[in-house]
């Protein structure tokens, strides 16, 4: 868990008659946030807020924000993600981001870089009007992707474009650590010019021995190896006995290296991260029944697709978050039926459960609370 | 409506439709109010369409709308709180407790009622969810979601489902068989008014079918205990933590609390009841409900519901409620657009001839006064 500085003493004092039972009989029906926001709208009781204090853009189609999280946040680990909102045209839409910056940053900050999906609604606007000063809303961080503890023996982090910020955060976790195992850097980028954290990564591996970084460019020539993942890619990089690797990009360089893996029955550990779903659980049976909004009394014919999908090709507008079975913003409770797992395929009763919306699709006559 | 023979009505023939001119006027007496079904559906569609044009228009805008006025209660609440602790000088007891009373209308109306209508939850915005919004006043939002965006708002006009018709206690309707008890309309009426948000937090508790013995206090117990809890909340808040804050002035601090709390009550009891009770505004049966298409459901809401005239302040202090007509065919549409969506259904209702219920307040309020006190006699 990252540090941070512990709130201060009439920081701690405010809060405690910011949440006194006298205080909150007083400003009821209303939240306390109501109020202290005129003076600090980052303040919140319970929920974690972040100011951006800095914005970065390293190439033209990213921007790196510096945020600095309220006395709410609880860290993170390094390859964790967080939520975070962001409002478009009057809407709040929450995605993922990875902090980059080291888990043992002492001032509290964590760092994002946000890479632009072409079409995408929350990148494109980050990209464009994020600003020093803006308060967005966070999650505490989650993610089974992290360093085990102890640390291995030696460390493998690939990465491709934007999924460099995860293992970005591990490197630099480690730098700070201490750490004098071996570590590699593998990085894919399409051209120098799209390169996130060059000089970050030169200014690293001139202080740190132990630290090679690899560069490999898919659409210009130069850098350490070419072209994409392979086995040439991997040996050259080196996976010793007890090295475990981690890998986070594109779909297709995350599936690039998984197949390297089974193909050459590698044994060491390889972790995965994608930002995208995986492609879906090929179906064969015709989807069946039919799904009922309880909420709204509407009914549509099941057309095998998730029920968020479903729920919004009807004209109702279910809150919804990364979209794939993450963040978990997108459950509600199934009145009766069964739903199908669509990235396992698993088909399970739900009734009386809450279910992802985002990933679940429903497998016979289904009622959910929309 | 093919039933419309059976609808109650006390409209006097052009009245209303102002647009439609002189040869419209027929149009607003009942007996001829025969439109075909095939009109009834082809209304429904242009109501569907302009609904679909504002919802494909919401943005930015909408929340920069209810975040001013959200912004204009909160100074409000905290100017009228921060003058009553100067109540000594009497100006600022009237200047606090009039600054207060606004705050609570304005949260009771342009906010609470439209936030928990879903006006906004496609914002995602967790301060403007219909979920988790809690308005100042004694009913808990939960019970009201219910009775009013289920019970009013889908089975509005009904008699024996929509509630809102004389809220279990008034007799509003001719339909309604008369009993020496309503010999008190008039009065019950006048306490409705003052005490309106208890009557507003007893209403789903439905206790006319406690005294009927058709439900029991037990049954309702853990109603009755949510209502219990935001009774007390809001008591304690204004009718002793912040008297007793202010240490020497704590009966003028009181006294301003008690006058905003009433005066929101009167307020919201005179919008709410200019909205369905004015001359001209129809009930309706459960029969006539039945197998209803969306163009008669439509048709219903602008039968059953009445607009105010104004000015831009009054509208919002309504909570546009004074767009009664355009919140009933569209309730989850944000408010502040009822404006210019009338526009189009004072148009669209004068070419159908659908009588198009609208007047100022003295006038629709002095109407439904002299219906209250008619039907007090059989
Ligand atoms: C665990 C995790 C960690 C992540 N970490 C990072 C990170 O550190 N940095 C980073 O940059 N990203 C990260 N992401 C990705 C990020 O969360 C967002 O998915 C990304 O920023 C795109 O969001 P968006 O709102 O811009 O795009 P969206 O609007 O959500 O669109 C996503 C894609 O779908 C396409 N699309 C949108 N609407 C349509 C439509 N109607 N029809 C067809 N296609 C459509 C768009 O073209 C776009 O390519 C992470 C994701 C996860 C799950
Ligand atoms: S939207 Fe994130 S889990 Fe469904």
């Amino acid at each position: 868990m990252g540090v941070f500085s512990v709130a201060s003493a009439p920081l701690k004092l405010g809060k405690r008659v910011a949440t006194s039972r006298l205080v909150e009989s007083l400003v009821t029906p209303n939240p306390i946030e109501r109020y202290v926001e005129l003076f600090d709208p980052g303040w919140a009781r319970d929920d974690v807020r972040a100011e951006i204090v800095a914005v970065v853009h390293q190439t033209s189609r990213s921007v790196t924000l510096t945020l600095r999280p309220n006395a709410n946040w609880r860290g993170f680990s390094a390859g964790q993600h967080v939520g975070v909102g962001v409002r478009v045209d009057g809407v709040l839409h929450t995605r993922m981001y990875s902090p980059a910056s080291s888990a043992l940053r002492d001032d509290g900050l964590i760092e994002l870089t946000v890479s632009e999906h072409s079409g995408g609604t929350v990148s494109r606007h980050l990209i464009q009007n994020a600003r020093r000063g803006m308060v967005v809303p966070l999650t505490q961080a989650e993610g089974e992707f992290v360093l085990p503890s102890p640390r291995p023996g030696s460390v493998l982090l690939i990465s491709g474009g934007s999924g460099i910020t995860p293992v970005m955060s591990m490197l630099r976790t480690l730098c700070d650590e201490n750490d004098q195992r071996p570590i590699t850097f593998l990085h894919y980028a399409r051209t120098p010019a799209d390169q996130l954290y060059a000089e970050v990564l030169d200014e690293l591996a001139e202080n740190h021995g132990n630290l090679r970084v690899l560069t490999a460019f898919t659409r210009a020539p130069g850098g350490n190896v070419n072209g994409r993942f392979s086995m040439r890619h991997l040996k050259a990089a080196g996976v010793g006995p007890g090295c475990e690797t981690f890998a986070c990009g594109p779909g297709s360089l995350v599936e690039a290296v998984e197949s390297v893996w089974s193909k050459h029955a590698i044994k060491t550990p390889l972790h995965v991260e994608r930002f995208t779903p995986p492609p879906p659980v090929k179906i064969t049976a015709k989807p069946r029944g039919k799904l009922l909004f309880a909420r709204s009394g509407l009914a549509v014919k099941n057309s095998g697709e998730s029920i968020l999908t479903q729920a919004e090709a009807a004209g109702l507008r279910p809150t919804s978050g990364c979209r794939m079975g993450i963040c978990h913003t997108c459950i509600v409770r199934v009145d009766a039926g069964s739903v199908r797992h669509l990235h396992t395929g698993e088909v399970k009763d739900v009734a009386g459960e809450t279910v992802q919306i985002c990933v679940n699709a429903p497998v016979g006559d289904v009622a959910i609370e929309l | 409506m093919a039933q419309t023979a059976k609808t109650k009505t006390t409209t006097k023939a052009g009245a209303k439709v102002k647009t439609g001119a002189k040869a419209k006027t027929a149009a607003t007496d009942p007996k001829q109010l025969k439109l075909t079904p095939a009109q009834i559906e082809a209304f429904g569609k242009e109501m569907d369409a302009l609904r679909e044009r504002v919802l494909d228009d919401l943005g930015k805008q909408d929340v920069d709308y209810i975040r001013k006025v959200m912004d204009a209660q909160r100074g409000l609440e905290i100017g009228g709180r921060g003058l009553l602790f100067l109540s000594f000088i009497p100006p600022a007891w009237i200047a606090g407790t009039i600054a207060l009373s606004l705050s609570k209308i304005l949260d009771n109306m342009e906010i609470g009622h439209n936030v928990m209508h879903g006006q906004y939850d496609w914002t995602h915005e967790p301060s403007l969810s219909s979920e988790r919004f809690e308005w100042d006043n004694t009913c808990p939002a939960e019970h009201w979601r219910y009775s009013h965006n289920y019970r009013h708002h889908t089975l509005t006009n009904v008699l024996g489902e929509d509630r809102d018709i004389g809220y279990g206690i008034l007799r509003m309707s001719e339909d309604q068989p008369w009993h020496p008890y309503y010999l008190g309309n008039a009065l019950y009426a006048f306490l409705l008014m003052t005490f309106f948000e208890y009557g507003v937090a007893l209403h789903d508790l439905e206790v006319e079918k406690i005294v009927a013995g058709e439900t029991t206090f037990a049954d309702n117990r853990e109603k009755l205990d949510r209502i219990w809890k935001k009774v007390r909340k809001q008591a304690l808040k204004d009718y002793l933590l912040f008297p007793a804050l202010s240490g020497p002035m704590f009966p003028l601090v009181f006294a301003g609390n008690f006058t905003a709390n009433i005066a929101r009550n009167v307020w919201a009891f005179m919008i709410i009841f200019c909205g369905h009770f004015p001359e001209g505004t129809e009930e309706f049966t459960r029969e006539q409900i039945e197998n209803e298409t969306r163009g008669q459901w439509y048709h219903r809401q602008i039968l059953g519901s009445a607009n105010l005239t104004g000015g831009k302040l009054f509208h919002i202090l309504t909570g546009n409620l004074s767009h009664q007509i355009e919140h009933h065919l569209f309730p989850d549409l944000p408010a502040h657009r009822y404006a210019d969506i009338a526009v189009e259904v004072r148009e669209a209702c004068a070419r159908y001839g659908i009588p198009y219920n609208a007047g100022p307040l003295h006038k629709q309020f002095g109407s439904v006064v002299k219906k209250i006190i008619r039907l007090s006699l059989p």
